[in-house]
């Protein structure tokens, strides 16, 4: 279990202090996938820094099952890194080393055994499906690859913990795809904790079981995954949920009653839903405004649908759409929307 | 003055000079060179590194004043004139050679003027590797000893490699110029005969084999740079 409490960081500039985190309480608990997600500058690189000590927190505490990191000496430190390993957005494999190499540096720097570290290296490289790149260097591999010898690297040291910092981010929607399946694969089968820092709403989705959102450097709301995403209440949180709604309110013809449906892993089927209300119910619903991502088969985001007629048409389309496991209907005023 | 340069008793003349003095000549040009490198890099490599570990935000941090004294100290050696620098450690090439005349007592003074330029090589060299690789390296529970050992070493070989062949060649030219005040060698060559007894074309003679070797460091210099650097993608 990792207990952040009271976390706060300041760095000092020349004429100012700029807060990066304040006062952040989070607890991820043992084999959770932890989403921390913010836009840039929200403090996410720090916070996730600071679970490891490579940025030390101006104030409070990180408990790793119960130790207090900030109290390590260096020697101590070194050796509880080795159970809280971290891959990165730029991969930053060593460049001269070869894939094999590359994996075994951990054990290496542990002064581990040079055969048994080679042995656990070959495993490794089988897990991340790699098995034929020993003895291949970092720059004849694509950005996906690298990553998978980065992920195969940070578990060479068989650690409690994988920290994640935009591991995902300098890779194309289809590798960030396989990236995330091999960590969450990682996670179930190894039950390694993940702590997952992005600032893409899909990987969250995709992936984590709880997230935070982080804004300001605060936490501004956290929880189940289904439930931050289905019903945020933070401005943070609906920016991200929403992020074309504050540009754009769409507008609803008058005479029309709003609907807000979410899906949430809402499993896709033949028929279209929208279409099939029309067809079942007689409703022609207007869509307003879509922001859907089907993500193997299921369908996560949000609809905005005018439906025309009276109290009765929108209860019963209510009614309708709410038929379909995971999905979540609200009925919105127009001018909500507009303030935000 | 060139004029009469290419008449055929010059060059007969020249031709017996080059066939008994220069072997002796280039060999000593040769291992001066590279001996005086040799103790430049021991000197200057452990220093380049100290100049970028032992930053504010390096993984050696080292007391503020004492990194200002080593760049003060580094940028003093590095203003004087060789030629100068070569009159005043006399004493240092006596205390430690015993005597300031030959190729043995150059190396010193070359070796002193070289190690302060290796040290800035070695510190740009450093400090092209990715920041990120180090925090990678602590991330994994590295000590800075490690990470200078292990990754910032070997990450910057084939731009180490570049650098000590740029190097080799200045050291290479300043060898020559230690030809004036005792050194030996196609420099000591080229004074003696070019310039106190108008001998020119033996002078042009030492210029040529100085081109070629400079010319040979450089290349191999290059294609060893190139063929260790495991960035390419082949």
């Amino acid at each position: 279990m990792i207990e952040l409490r009271n976390l706060s960081k300041s760095f000092k500039t020349a004429d100012r202090t700029v807060d990066a985190l304040k006062d952040i309480n989070l607890t991820i608990n043992d084999g959770d996938i932890y989403g921390i997600i913010g836009m840039s500058g929200a403090g996410k690189s720090t916070l996730v820094r600071c679970i490891n000590m490579l940025e030390v927190p101006t104030e409070g505490q990180v408990l790793i099952d119960g130790v207090d990191m900030g109290a390590l000496n260096t020697k101590q430190l070194r050796e509880m890194r080795r159970g809280v390993t971290m891959i990165f957005q730029g991969f930053n494999l060593l460049m001269q080393r070869n894939c094999l190499d590359n994996i075994m540096f951990p054990l290496e720097l542990a002064h581990a055994d040079k055969e048994t570290a080679k042995k656990r290296a070959l495993e490794l490289l089988d897990i991340v499906g790699l098995p034929d790149k020993a003895k291949a260097y970092p720059a004849q591999l694509s950005g996906g690859q690298q990553q998978r010898i980065a992920i195969a690297r940070a578990l060479a040291t068989e650690p409690k913990v994988l920290l994640c910092d935009e591991a995902t981010s300098a890779l194309d929607p289809k590798t960030t795809h396989q990236i995330l399946e091999l960590i969450r694969d990682i996670n179930r089968r190894l039950g390694i904790t993940v702590i997952v820092i992005t600032h893409q709403m899909s990987v969250v989705e995709e992936i984590c079981n709880r997230v935070a959102i982080l804004d300001g450097g605060t936490v501004a709301e956290e929880g189940d995954v289904a439930e931050v995403f289905s019903a945020p209440r933070s401005d943070a949180a609906k920016r991200l949920v929403y992020p074309d709604l504050a540009e754009s309110a769409p507008t609803s013809r008058a005479g029309e009653r709003t609907l807000r449906v979410v899906f949430n892993g809402t499993k896709t089927t033949a028929s279209p839903l929208i279409t099939q209300m029309a067809i079942d119910e007689k409703i022609a619903a207007n869509i307003l405004y879509a922001s859907t991502r089907t993500i193997g088969e299921s369908v996560y985001g949000n609809m905005l649908l005018g439906i025309p007629g009276d109290d009765e048409t929108v209860a019963r389309a209510v009614k309708y759409l709410t038929q379909r496991p995971n999905v979540l209907v609200t009925e919105t005023r127009q001018n909500d929307e507009k303030g935000e | 003055m060139f004029t009469d340069m290419f008449a055929p008793e010059k060059l007969t003349e020249a031709w017996e000079i080059f066939k008994t003095e220069f072997p002796l000549a280039l060999w000593e040009t040769f291992y001066a060179t590279l001996l005086a490198t040799l103790f430049a890099v021991i000197l200057g490599l452990p220093l380049g590194i100290l100049l970028v570990a032992g930053e504010k935000d390096g993984v050696l941090p080292l007391p503020a004043w004492l990194l200002k004294t080593l760049n003060v100290i580094i940028n003093l050696l590095r203003s004087v004139p060789f030629l100068i620098l070569m009159i005043l450690v006399i004493p240092i090439t006596r205390a430690l050679v015993g005597t300031t005349i030959g190729t043995m007592a150059s190396v010193v003074p070359l070796s002193i003027a070289a190690f302060p330029f290796i040290a800035r090589l070695v510190e740009s060299s450093l400090r092209e590797i990715n920041p990120n690789i180090i925090e990678a390296a602590q991330s994994m529970g590295a000590s800075p000893l490690q990470i200078i050992l292990k990754v910032m070493i070997p990450e910057s070989v084939p731009s180490l490699i570049s650098n000590f062949t740029i190097a080799i060649t200045t050291i290479l030219g300043y060898t020559a110029m230690s030809g004036i005040i005792g050194g030996g060698g196609l420099g000591k060559i080229a004074i003696n005969y070019g310039y106190y007894r108008y001998k020119y074309l033996v002078m042009f003679l030492a210029v040529i084999v100085l081109i070629l070797l400079v010319q040979g460091f450089q290349s191999l210099g290059t294609m060893a740079a190139t063929k260790l650097d495991k960035r390419s993608r082949h």
